[in-house]
């Protein structure tokens, strides 16, 4: 192997991607070799950083330098400056990576990772994903090589069972128990499977795990498979994340060169496989019994449970369904053991959790974080808080099967057991965070037009009923509600809860129930004075212009495009309501900020 | 035989290819549908009947599974896609006499792809830019404050 006196890290994940960072490893592989030092400085590409808000990110060791929103040309003054003269470009630092003095903090100091502790995505953005041998230098496939050698399957399930450890895919159900199940379920042949379909709007954890760590899944997997007793797995992907497709293909493929999966691994009597299969675009396929059915070839359509998967799943036989960041963690698991995992944590929930954090936050990003941290911690030391010195207004977690958390609920710490007590739940870590300008009915609005569409339509509790809820809510937002459509929302709502088929159905309602349980009055305004506080139903606005601030200069008349505004030199313009369709062109061309919405 | 045909056949051959690698293995469709749209852009009745034979499948479960995920889709979508913004503004500013011009200029209706695949004519969802009313997009262009008589002259660019 050779040394070299520096690193480059440079995050490869699908957000620093979109914004070019590809292009900057090739710059900088360009001006290494320009200079002379190709041989001196290595360009490695990494899994996720986290922090996304200021991607593409750029980190040089050994002095830790966090470069970030680096553009192209940055790079030939990193190059010049920073690895040829050994001087830090100062200017191009991420402000919250140094201290008063401009002198380089560890990473654990500076805020966005200080209350983070990464466990399952503790190689992303360190490791080279597309290296097996650097997976490997980072303890990698050292869990399989001891439960292979020393570990009994009843060991394995033990430690996974004492460690605490729940699924992270939503729900919260035990793996060890999982395990357990499936290993004692009787079949000639059995499976393991990877739900990796991670469709919420709006979260990209098990697709940052995919693509920045794929062997800790790999290495889990075919832990399972001993466990169990299995010689096959299969990874359901979504197919729209093709960096998460390729990198796991590129793993895969490794591992089996170096005798990890295969035939006889480790030289031991187990053998086992692993398999890619893609998604199409369908919701509904997270749900478990529905996923196993896309991999069979069919419509993911859910079916009822029991038979649960670990008894009658994949082609009818005992499979093990865990997801991509519940995998995650079992090689860590195994290496420290169960008392390391249990010691992180709240009583019920144990270890970390990783979530999206998205909206209207100062960081977005992938934050991992331990299960009992705060919403107020994750929004406003991890999160860096609101932008534009707004104010929060509501926290929503679990996507489409979740619910709309208040700020008086910001010091709940967090854990499967209380997000589900306040109306929300975990789901799979989508985190959106809601200011005075987002509309409560606007919200549960969206994620109904979302669950609508993405209903597979077997049962009609979720087919039908999803749909109604739907028209009420645009009946609503159009200005158009009656009294009594909030308690037929309700009525709806709990009737769906308990009558739908799978996950999916049971859940949607959520996000409905949830802001009215807390935001009531907004659906109330929205019926009774039909009025839109946050200003976002257009159909309850007006555009007005305010007198004294106008400058009759007519720009805005010009721009409307129905002709509703009128006014004439050194008189205020006026924009008649009737013709007005709310288009907001003329807001946004008026020089003098003289129009608003109300 | 015409280029078409001869096309045709290739692409059929590369499609046996991929079912003979999956014959035989546990759920080959939603691999063998896969590989089949990116041979032939969309998965015809034609397709789904060759991939029913050759892998003993009724067609009617491939239809249905075909129609079930959003990513299949059973018409090719053109090179470009022209979408009209059929949002409120634009709608009142005259999109509608837009989406007539084009649908007579490409000939087709709006939700289909001509012919020579060129192009797919879609009527979208507000595209957020009322403030330039009438607009089009073809692929990441966007075309504003549009008359009929602009049309004739914007399609022409892209069919060269």
């Amino acid at each position: 192997m050779e040394l070299y006196r520096s690193h480059v890290l440079v995050c490869g994940g699908t957000g620093c991607h979109s914004s070019g960072s590809s292009n900057i490893i090739e710059h900088f592989n360009r001006d290494l070799k320009e200079y002379g030092i190709d041989k001196e400085v290595q360009v490695v590409q990494t899994g996720c950083f986290g922090l996304c808000e200021v991607g593409p990110i750029v980190i040089v060791y050994p002095e830790g330098a966090f470069y970030s929103r680096v553009k192209d040309e940055d790079v030939t003054e990193i190059v010049s400056e920073h690895l040829v003269k050994g001087r830090i470009v100062k200017h191009l630092l991420y402000h919250d990576s140094i201290d008063q003095d401009e002198e380089i903090k560890s990473l654990d100091e500076v805020p966005f990772y200080q209350k983070q502790e990464r466990i399952a995505l503790r190689n992303c953005g360190v490791i080279n994903p597309e290296s097996i041998d650097e997976y490997i230098a980072f303890d990698g496939y050292k869990a399989l090589g001891k439960v292979l050698t020393e570990m009994t399957p009843e060991d394995v399930i033990e430690t996974i069972k004492a460690s605490g450890l729940r699924g992270r895919g939503g729900a919260g159900f035990p793996a060890g128990l999982k395990w357990e199940f499936t290993y004692k379920a009787q079949g000639d042949k059995k499976y393991i499977a990877c739900n990796a379909d991670e469709g919420d709007p709006g979260a990209f954890m098990d697709r940052s795990i995919l693509e920045g760590d794929p062997h800790a899944v790999i290495e889990a997997m075919t832990i399972a498979g001993y466990t169990v007793g299995a010689d096959q797995g299969y990874i359901y992907v979504r197919a729209e994340y093709p960096i998460a497709v390729k990198r796991m293909t590129i793993a895969i493929a490794q591992a089996r060169e170096y005798g990890l999966l295969g035939k006889n691994i480790l030289g031991t009597d187990f053998s086992f496989d692993l398999e890619i299969r893609l998604g199409a675009g369908a919701f509904v396929c997270g749900e478990e019994t529905a996923l196993l059915a896309s991999v069979e070839g069919d419509r993911g359509e859910p079916r009822p449970r029991p038979p649960f998967p670990a008894v009658k799943g994949l082609f009818g036989k005992p499979t093990l369904l865990n997801n991509v960041e519940t995998y995650a963690n079992i090689p860590q698991i195994i290496i420290n053991g169960p008392e390391w995992l249990q010691a992180i944590g709240t009583e019920k929930s144990k270890g970390t959790k990783v979530f999206a954090l998205g909206g209207k936050i100062n960081n977005t990003g992938l934050v991992e974080v331990p299960m009992g941290t705060t919403l107020r911690e994750i929004i406003y030391e991890v999160g860096g808080g609101i932008p534009n010195g707004k104010s929060f207004k509501a926290a929503q977690t679990g996507g489409p099967s979740g619910g709309c958390i208040p700020a008086q609920h910001l010091d709940t710490p967090i854990d499967y057991d209380s997000l589900t007590e306040i109306g929300s739940m975990m789901g799979s870590g989508g985190l959106i965070v809601m200011d005075e300008d987002n509309c409560m009915v606007d919200i549960a609005r969206f994620f109904l037009e979302f669950t609508v569409e993405e209903s597979c339509g077997k049962c009609p509790p979720c087919r039908i009923g999803t749909k109604r809820m739907l028209e009420l809510l645009n009946k609503i937002a159009e200005g158009k509600g009656e009294e009594g459509d909030i308690e037929k929302l309700i009525e709806l709502g709990e009737g769906i809860k308990v009558a739908s088929l799978c996950g999916l159905g049971q859940t949607a309602p959520n996000p409905v129930l949830s802001t009215i349980e807390y935001f009531r009055e907004e659906y109330e305004e929205h019926i009774r004075d039909k009025k839109c506080r946050a200003g976002v139903c257009q159909a309850l606005l007006q555009y007005i212009i305010i007198e004294d601030k106008c400058k009759s200069c007519g720009l805005c008349a010009k721009v409307c495009p129905v002709n509703a505004i009128s006014g004439q030199r050194k008189q205020p313009y006026v924009i008649d309501q009737d013709p007005c369709i709310k288009c907001g062109a003329c807001m946004e061309k008026c020089p003098f900020d003289a129009i608003v919405k109300r | 035989m015409s280029d078409i045909a001869l096309d045709q056949k290739e692409m059929f051959d590369e499609l046996q290819k991929v079912i003979d690698q999956w014959k035989g293995k546990e759920g080959p469709l939603m691999p063998v549908l896969h590989s089949a749209q990116e041979i032939f852009g969309c998965l015809s009745l034609d397709v789904q009947k060759y991939i029913s034979k050759e892998l003993d499948i009724p067609v009617s479960d491939i239809y249905g599974v075909a129609t079930f995920y959003s990513q299949f889709t059973l018409k090719p979508k053109g090179k470009y896609k022209v979408g009209v913004c059929m949002g409120t503004a634009c709608y009142v500013k005259g999109s509608q006499a837009i989406l007539d011009e084009l649908s007579k200029e490409l000939d087709m209706k709006p939700g289909d792809t001509t012919e020579d695949g060129l192009f797919t004519l879609e009527a979208t969802r507000c595209l957020g830019a009322c403030g330039l009313a009438p607009i089009i997009m073809i692929n990441d262009d966007v075309y504003g404050r549009l008359e009929t008589k602009d049309i004739k002259e914007i399609v022409a660019k892209y069919k060269e």
